[in-house]
């Protein structure tokens, strides 16, 4: 167990669809200032997990504590207040406003309301100078005034994790952020989490199992809507249900 | 200092043009059109009303002529009251009717903005094609709503035996009731402006561009939805009001669906998302009506196909058109 109090702690969450039990009570713990990661097959629930902790979708039982806080029944919008940022698995950006705005958006969200009518945001530099120093850590200032939707697959990947740091959070949930990646970006991206890890703890959802274990304090493993082991990198790797379950799925697959 | 551009050349000119647009309709002997300018930048205001909600918020509304209407009865029925002496309401408080603009006009503009918001309170729960159904559902409520309200013409409708008075001018005077609504029209295009570069209107775009990323970073779009929806009803308001002072009769045709598509037509003819479209789209809508009706009853057969071709070639709307013209295209 944690000596202190986990940031996110997931109690028995339970998602049905008709018979099929998508969440079929999850527990999961993530400590303040780690990376935790989530693997597991297809059709796990992973999708359906990300859903729950963002707010998207409500657990049909179950608990969502954030920093002790049950956000169970809080709206998505509201999360994101409390500290708890996400990415998307498909790219989910505004496509024709420019990279700084994208951001800059982000950082509006939590820069007080925007009941604003008359003050032109351009001009707010309470807005573009955090918006900036986000481009700057996800190495996309150079594109601050493209727009987002010329940007190659890997920027737009990074965009979207610029714009869930914008906002300050104290976890993001990152919902495989090396999706449709080379490896050139894919290395790119570990060394941008590498560089987040420092002031923020990040769930990380993943199916490249390089970057899996490379990063990750944590790991658990999610298979028929239940996670099945929870662990070291080292430990899940010798986890025999885990290799039967999925690392040697996969290995069948390959 | 702003710069000047090619843009603020562009806007000097514009505005030089309807402040001079009297006196020329003078000079070419044709004063009468006077009324048909000033008719045009009525529906012109309108029409930036529903760019608001259409253009930057990306919500379909099929509902506007209702809060055109609402505005105009408004008008229409405290100056009824006014000038046949009776009350509006009898009670404890009794309250009459006003021919003061100062008065009838805001409460035209609350008005309307009272019933956008209730219609946006329960329409913008839905998205796409139910949102047009449903604004499109509210309206005919209220289109039907006026028919049966015979205390106040019912169909036939209600004559104003008044205009408003405003601050000692005369709104009789066709010249001075023009200046009135460029100058109201100016108005509303720069507060829209404002509106759009504002955080307001950065959150209104973005929930049209992406509504599950505006959530996920902290918006709750739905009220900034809702208060744009309510803003471009009370804009629409406003120019019922004036609309009724023009025409010195309200009537349920006023509010009839199809007037809504008009709208609808105005804005995406001028171009959808730039304020200055819809008005390029009322001119050109309410101009072409004008002579092709002339021509023929039918009229429609002709403006169809040439809607077709501006929505197929020109995608930014007839302003886009303009600006590619004029080397101007900012976009």
């Amino acid at each position: 167990m944690n000596p202190s109090q986990p940031l996110l702690s997931v109690r028995g969450i339970v998602k049905r669809y008709g018979g099929l039990a998508a969440s079929d009570g999850v527990d999961l713990d993530v400590a303040t200032g780690e990376i935790h990661s989530i693997i597991g097959p297809n059709g796990a629930g992973k999708t359906t997990l990300v859903g729950q902790l963002s707010g998207e979708i409500r657990p049909d039982a179950g608990q969502i504590l954030f920093d002790g806080r049950d956000i169970t029944t809080v709206p998505t919008y509201r999360r994101s207040a409390l500290g708890l940022a996400r990415s998307f698995q498909v790219t989910s950006i505004f496509p024709r406003l420019t990279v700084l705005e994208n951001v800059a958006l982000a950082v509006q969200a939590h820069a007080g309301h925007s009941f604003v009518f008359w003050r032109p945001a351009a001009e707010e530099e309470r807005l573009r100078e955090p918006a900036r120093e986000a481009l700057a850590r996800t190495g996309l200032e150079r594109h601050a005034s493209s727009i987002a939707a010329t940007l190659a697959h890997g920027e737009q990947r990074r965009l979207e994790v610029a714009m869930a740091i914008a906002t300050e959070p104290r976890l993001v949930l990152l919902d495989e952020p090396t999706a449709g990646m080379g490896p050139e970006e894919t290395r790119q991206m570990v060394d941008l989490l590498h560089d987040l890890r420092r002031d923020t703890t990040i769930l990380l959802v993943e199916h490249d199992m390089d970057v899996v274990f490379a990063l990750s304090d944590r790991i658990s493993v999610l298979v028929y809507g239940r996670v099945i082991a929870t662990g070291s990198p080292e430990a899940i790797r010798a986890n025999a249900d885990v290799r039967d379950a999925y690392l040697g799925e996969e290995y069948a697959d390959g | 200092m702003p710069k000047i551009t090619p843009g603020t050349l562009g806007a000097v000119a514009a505005v030089a043009l309807l402040l001079a647009l009297p006196p020329i309709l003078d000079l070419v002997g044709a004063p009468f059109y006077v009324d048909v300018a000033t008719r045009i930048a009525i529906f012109a205001i309108a029409a930036v009303a529903l760019d608001l909600v259409l253009g930057y918020g990306g919500m379909v509304s099929f509902g506007h002529a209702a809060f055109i209407g609402v505005g105009a009865y408004t008008v229409g029925i405290l100056s009824t009251h006014a000038s046949n002496g009776t009350l509006l309401f009898d009670g404890a408080l009794p309250i009459g009717g006003t021919h003061s603009a100062l008065i009838a006009w805001p409460l035209a503009v609350l008005a309307s903005a009272l019933v956008a918001f209730f219609i946006g309170l329960v329409s913008l729960r839905t998205r796409g094609v139910y949102f047009i159904m449903i604004t499109l559902a509210f309206a005919q409520m209220i289109y039907f709503f006026f028919v049966s309200l015979e205390t106040y013409g019912g169909d036939d409708g209600l004559s104003l035996w008044e205009r408003s008075s405003l601050l000692g001018l005369d709104l009789y005077d066709s010249t001075v009731f023009y200046y009135l609504v460029i100058f109201i029209l100016i108005a509303v295009l720069v507060f829209c402006r404002r509106l759009v570069g504002a955080r307001f209107g950065r959150v209104i775009v973005g929930a049209r561009e992406n509504e599950r990323r505006m959530n996920a970073i902290g918006f709750p779009t739905y009220r900034y939805k809702l208060v744009c929806f309510t803003i471009s009803g009370a804009i629409a308001g406003l120019a019922g009001a004036l609309l009724a002072n023009q025409t010195e009769f309200v009537s349920p045709s006023l509010l009839h669906w199809t007037r809504s598509g008009e709208l609808i037509v105005m804005v995406v003819l001028g171009g959808m998302g730039t304020l200055l479209g819809p008005v390029v789209g009322a001119i050109f809508f309410l101009l072409l009506e004008d002579v092709l009706s002339e021509l023929t009853q039918h009229w429609m057969i002709i403006f169809g196909p040439l809607l077709i071709l501006v929505v197929l070639f020109a995608n930014r709307g007839l302003l886009g058109l303009l600006r590619r013209g004029t080397g101007n295209d900012t976009r």
